[in-house]
């Protein structure tokens, strides 16, 4: 089955190595017989609802994040269509920020988000910068942990009722104070977590190519032909590890 | 000096003895950290003593190498104040000034985040600023942020202050105008360009409207001559250029160095575009200094590599190539001069994660190690991260059955060299303390002297 990604900004959002991502839904795809197809939608082009079975976006420094934030912006009706006709996404830092409503208060400027997740962030002082480690139940009784990495300022506040993506279980999360990471709509996944996010975790690498999978088909998330994981499940150790060891807090 | 600073100095010395003696290391920061807690004014003082003042040297790679070339340069001419082991903080700067009572000259490199204290408080004769490229972005933070506070800082300094810049880095090119007191450098041998940018390039876009450059050649990361077709920012004129490079693999790089002063051919004992770059920062340094085209050719010429940048170590019959790594830009050039010997077919890499390593790995992820996957044998990945690195080069396109995952130095180190014939080499691509840990280890075994010896 081919599934059809599409990458949103990589020649601008592209700071923490957010190519891994890609790279492992790539050979995960490949290992259970799919092909991966990764096109660029980048500034001035156009974003057609059907066209992806997943999105992604990274994250991107503070300048070249404004200088895409516009553009993104303008795409926002089509990303939320994009969600709506039950495709998945995966937005890291920066993109995560820019699908909620918007990053207010940055030196005195406002970005306004795309509004596809229920949260707005506002500019902190001190960044947040640690390993991290969160407890998630995307799917219902099945409990997975996410190893990762943070550096923001941005403060992400959930509305009241949103879906966050896990519990923080040491370092900073959303905001430092809500104890909760991420936020998830349907198939669309926001987090800070970066390192890059799936090589150490790969059973979330297989949640969103199921879920693309469900989209490409029309029908139900497969269950996907477990892989042996061994040096991914030593490198999610260790970097949990390191969470719990010196995970960020105020 | 004062009779509070002579005091404090002692005190200070005392304890980077007591250090050494202790086993604790090189001891070359702790006289400086405590001189630092008695009296932070104490380094304005100490190099105000210097009668022909400091020079300084920044960049995100190879300000320890530039530095190295540049005291090559200047030779036994100035006695020096040099950090020649890389303690670069305000601390390791400290020290090195306290250590040097006779010395004429500073020559100091200052990590990138510390420049801006430590150029208000020595008042350099000249800075050179080499390059900016994404780092350890947990300790740094982002590019811009660097790159803003270089520009405050050396519009602070003022006309004073000679400033020389790496031209082909856009950031860095921007301060060169309006600019009086400047000297600019970069290379001019567009057959060296790569045919596109890198994945990791950061400065892709005008610093000043945000357009996307056009490059006539890429050379290094995104440093090369660039152009935005919209405002028309550009490389400024160079006035220290490489010509005509020729590497030669892993043994030397040759070029005609293009000076005001006049031109020479330099044959540079080091592999790799990425080092011809650090020729001609220290070559541009120095002839603000007054150095003459003969003793920078012959300071060049003789140079031996700086410390665990690119060491040869004899082992038992074999040799330890060591070449340190610590982002993507550095690792790529790494990368591309070892594929000009040939890819190596043993590779130990060492990834740690400590703070002087970035404790965010993710930049593993951005470097071009496909390349070196696809022609290797076999990688032995060790280090405090090995698992993560076995990780990267798995869905590189590594298979599983040609790599060792052997977090303990030592343990992968015996097994490199034992599935290395006699006569052979190891490469080891080692980040920042995984490379003062292996250097420790080779030093118990009797291969190097420690670096605090060295000189």
């Amino acid at each position: 089955m081919r599934i059809r990604v599409g990458h949103l900004y990589p020649d601008y959002l592209n700071i923490y190595a957010d190519r891994g991502n890609i790279a492992v839904l790539s050979r995960r795809a490949a290992l259970r017989g799919h092909e991966l197809e990764v096109a660029s939608v980048s500034l001035g082009d156009e974003l057609r609802p059907g066209a992806h079975d997943l999105l992604y976006v990274g994250g991107g420094q503070d300048r070249e994040q404004a200088l895409v934030a516009p553009d993104l912006a303008a795409k926002g009706e089509a990303v939320r269509a994009v969600v709506a006709g039950g495709a998945a996404v995966l937005a890291v830092c920066g993109g995560y920020q820019l699908l909620g409503r918007g990053y207010f208060g940055r030196r005195d400027v406002d970005m306004p988000g795309v509004g596809l997740f229920p949260h707005e962030t506002i500019a902190g002082e001190r960044r947040m910068i640690g390993d991290v480690l969160l407890e998630c139940e995307l799917e219902p009784g099945r409990r997975e942990t996410l190893a990762g990495f943070e550096n923001h300022a941005g403060r992400t506040r959930l509305d009241p009722g949103a879906v966050p993506l896990g519990r923080v279980i040491a370092g900073f999360g959303n905001d430092g104070r809500s104890g909760y990471e991420g936020c998830r709509v349907d198939r669309a996944i926001g987090t800070y977590l970066h390192g890059p996010l799936l090589p150490r975790n790969p059973w979330l690498a297989d949640w969103l190519l199921a879920q693309a999978l469900a989209h490409a088909t029309g029908a139900e998330p497969p269950e996907l032909e477990p892989l042996p994981d061994r040096l991914e499940a030593q490198a999610h150790a260790v970097s949990a590890q390191r969470a719990r060891d010196r995970g960020g807090r105020f | 000096m004062s009779a509070r600073l002579a005091v404090e100095t002692l005190a200070a010395r005392a304890a980077g003895r007591l250090s050494r003696l202790a086993g604790a290391g090189g001891g070359t920061t702790l006289p400086g950290k405590l001189l630092w807690k008695l009296d932070p004014g104490a380094i304005d003082a100490l190099a105000a003593r210097l009668p022909h003042g400091v020079v300084l040297v920044s960049a995100t790679n190879g300000k320890t190498t530039t530095t190295a070339m540049a005291a090559a340069i200047l030779g036994d001419r100035r006695r020096l104040a040099w950090n020649s082991s890389g303690a670069n903080l305000v601390s390791g700067i400290a020290s090195t000034l306290l250590a040097r009572p006779g010395a004429e000259l500073g020559l100091l490199e200052v990590d990138e985040g510390a420049l801006t204290e430590v150029a208000r408080r020595v008042r350099p004769r000249a800075l050179l600023l080499g390059n900016l490229f994404r780092d350890q972005l947990d300790r740094y933070g982002e590019l811009e942020l660097v790159a803003e506070r270089w520009r405050s800082t050396v519009s602070d300094l003022g006309e004073r202050t000679t400033l020389v810049v790496n031209a082909d880095d856009p950031q860095l090119g921007d301060l060169a105008r309006d600019r009086r007191d400047v000297v600019t450098y970069g290379l001019d041998d567009p057959a060296h360009s790569r045919q596109a940018l890198q994945h990791a390039a950061d400065s892709r876009h005008c610093v000043r409207c945000g357009r996307p450059y056009e490059f006539a050649a890429v050379y290094v990361g995104h440093l090369g001559d660039y152009r935005c077709p919209h405002c028309g920012h550009a490389r400024p004129e160079l006035q220290v250029r490489a010509r005509a490079i020729n590497l030669q693999g892993l043994e030397s790089a040759t070029f005609d160095l293009v000076t005001p002063a006049g031109q020479t051919r330099v044959r540079l004992p080091l592999p790799g575009l990425y080092n011809v770059y650090n020729a001609l920062g220290a070559a541009a340094l120095t002839q603000t200094l007054g150095a003459t085209l003969e003793e920078i050719k012959a300071g060049l010429e003789n140079f031996g590599a700086a410390f665990g940048r690119f060491e040869r170590i004899q082992a038992g019959g074999r040799t330890i190539l060591m070449l340190l790594i610590k982002n993507p830009a550095g690792a790529n050039e790494v990368i591309r001069t070892l594929e000009g010997g040939g890819a190596p077919p043993l590779l130990l890499v060492a990834l740690n994660d400590a703070i002087a390593d970035g404790k965010d790995v993710s930049w593993i992820w951005d470097v071009d190690l496909e390349p070196l996957l696809a022609g290797t044998e076999r990688v032995i990945a060790t280090g405090d991260r090995a698992a993560e690195l076995a990780v990267r080069c798995v869905y590189g396109g590594l298979p599983e059955d040609r790599l060792d995952v052997q977090p303990a130095l030592h343990h992968a180190l015996d097994r490199g060299l034992e599935l290395t014939p006699k006569g052979g080499q190891l490469v080891v691509l080692p980040t920042y303390t995984a490379m003062l840990a292996l250097r420790r280890i080779f030093t118990e075994r009797g291969l190097v002297r420690p670096y605090w010896k060295q000189r």
